[in-house]
């Protein structure tokens, strides 16, 4: 069934990263010249500096040989499943959670799922944003039934009991900033694309449970009641305007929803 | 439309403002498309604006046409997408393969030259040129291993292909003198019986030698300046071939813009030295 080029190309994909289990004697000719290892070290170079790029903030806490190693592990296990490496991100953020020798960093998954989202947020779709002037001139019933769509570059998470946006950003900037003590408590991100240039800013829990309300198509009054669940102190308005400000939320279906009223 | 290709150089990201504001004529620059296969953001605005100013050329990595295997439907959608939006003068992939069964390997691996690789690869060329709604050129790759499976002599291969499907040949003669020298043939007889009337495009690039095996492993690394012995066999190319549209690859170690456009400007001269360069081909 399987012809000799497609026989050929699964013994040599195997022998890149299992080099022990070819059974196969043309390709283990092949892997018997010194030469192979040009084609096994350029492969995993590939993968390792495609993660290194996308990972900083990780690459710059664990330093870049732990990084790479760790890296090596995972590429070796999960070779890449697409051939634009920018978007085998999250495979590797998922890897490190359960990597027993990060298991001490418990915050590093975290921090690695960050930098993920700013891959995603930087090659994400294009959108208008939407302006509050449009919202301030809604009436107030409308206005709580109104569906906010969040922009498609726009990322949120929110980390219980770490403060993972500071440890992040920190490692995320040439040289840290504020390294200050860290306050041992829950933080959240927002990553989003105003301007065309990616930016974050910290986010609370009630402003995690808000946009993940409108991400799930509640109306604006919905996605407050849910805010208010997770924090009764919360300040509506003002979340609402600095999630507007950050451009967390898209114009392009405001037209639609509008016209559900 | 047809643009004037002289010498140009491989776009990086880092250059991008430099990029954009060189003036030299018949300047275009060369990119991996799958860099820019985004849904949106900054990356493809960059990308308008070089293109806005200069022709670019697509030198695709992970089509993979030498695979067992049609090409992935989706990244041929994309890179019609790219194709469309960018309309370059150039568009090239290898006589590789880098994808196999779901999995991608960022190299551009070899595989024996037999007919049934001829056949597969010619469907996939095919496939590919109708996707695009144009032709492509095909690069030979670097070789380092010695094969016993091999039918078709690599010209004889690429040559046949260009029969069957009309593409066009990029040669890289960075990557000749590197499977020359690692394979133990002469470099210089090699390009002499290219066909060089299929050629359009020619790549230069740097090479280093093996951290262990010295001078007897070149390795096509593209970290380093193009070697005065590739200069050597390039000048002797085109007094043959006539000026092709020719490009200065820099991959690592990348140095300011400046320089590249230094190694650039030698390969112009070259250009200008024999003869007033052609027309890409459209």
């Amino acid at each position: 069934m399987t012809s000799a080029l497609g026989q050929f190309q699964a013994g040599f994909a195997k022998a890149l990263f299992a080099p022990q289990d070819t059974d196969d004697r043309a390709i283990r000719r092949l892997q018997a010249q010194p030469a192979f290892a040009v084609y096994r070290n350029t492969v995993m170079k590939g993968c390792i500096d495609a993660l290194e790029s996308n990972f900083p903030a990780v690459a710059k806490l664990v330093g870049s040989e732990w990084f790479r190693a760790a890296a090596a592990v995972h590429v070796a296990a999960h070779p890449p499943r697409d051939g634009r490496l920018m978007h085998c991100s999250h495979a590797f953020a998922d890897f490190l959670a359960h990597f027993e020798p990060a298991a001490e960093l418990d915050y590093l998954p975290g921090v690695a799922r960050l930098d993920a989202l700013w891959c995603e947020a930087h090659a994400a779709a294009d959108a208008g944003l939407l302006e509050a002037a449009l919202l301030v001139r809604c009436e107030p019933d409308r206005l709580a039934r109104l569906v906010l769509v969040p922009h498609p570059a726009a990322h949120w998470a929110w980390f219980a009991g770490q403060p993972v946006f500071t440890i992040w950003q920190r490692n995320r900037v040439p040289s840290g900033i504020d390294a200050g003590e860290l306050a041992w408590h829950g933080e959240g991100a927002l990553i989003t694309r105003p301007g065309d240039t990616v930016a974050w800013r910290r986010i609370d829990e009630a402003g995690c449970a808000f946009l993940d309300a409108c991400d799930a198509g509640h109306p604006l009054a919905e996605a407050a009641e849910r805010a208010v669940l997770v924090n009764p102190d919360v300040d509506l308005s003002g979340l609402l305007e600095g999630l507007l400000r950050a451009g967390a939320f898209s114009r392009s279906l405001q037209p639609a929803a509008e016209s559900t009223s | 439309m047809t643009a004037h290709l002289a010498a140009g150089l491989g776009l990086k990201p880092q250059h991008f403002d430099a990029a954009v504001l060189a003036q030299p004529g018949g300047l275009w620059f060369e990119l991996h498309p799958e860099n820019y296969m985004v849904a949106g953001g900054p990356r493809l605005g960059w990308l308008e604006a070089i293109r806005a100013r200069h022709p670019v050329s697509l030198h695709g990595v992970s089509l993979s046409l030498a695979s067992d295997g049609e090409p992935d439907a989706a990244h041929l959608q994309r890179l019609a997408a790219l194709t469309r939006r960018l309309e370059p003068a150039l568009v090239s992939e290898h006589l590789a393969w880098s994808a196999w069964n779901g999995q991608h390997f960022p190299d551009l691996l070899p595989f024996p030259r037999t007919t049934e690789a001829l056949h597969r690869i010619a469907a996939n060329i095919e496939r590919t040129q109708a996707a695009l709604g144009r032709t492509i050129a095909i690069e030979n790759p670097s070789h380092y291993l010695r094969f016993d499976g091999h039918e078709w002599d690599e010209i004889d291969f690429l040559s046949e292909l260009a029969r069957r499907t009309g593409c066009t040949l990029l040669l890289d003669i960075n990557n000749v003198h590197v499977s020359a020298r690692n394979l133990g043939y002469s470099a210089d007889s090699w390009l002499d019986s290219f066909p060089a009337a299929l050629v359009t495009e020619i790549h230069l690039a740097g090479h280093t030698c093996d951290p262990t095996l010295g001078e007897a492993l070149l390795i096509d690394s593209h970290d380093s300046p193009v070697a005065p012995e590739v200069w050597r066999l390039y000048s002797s190319f085109i007094e043959r071939a006539g000026a092709r549209p020719t490009l200065i690859e820099r991959d690592g170690n990348v140095p300011d813009f400046s320089e590249l456009m230094a190694d650039r400007a030698q390969a112009d001269e070259e250009l200008h030295r024999i003869a007033t360069p052609v027309e890409a081909l459209p």
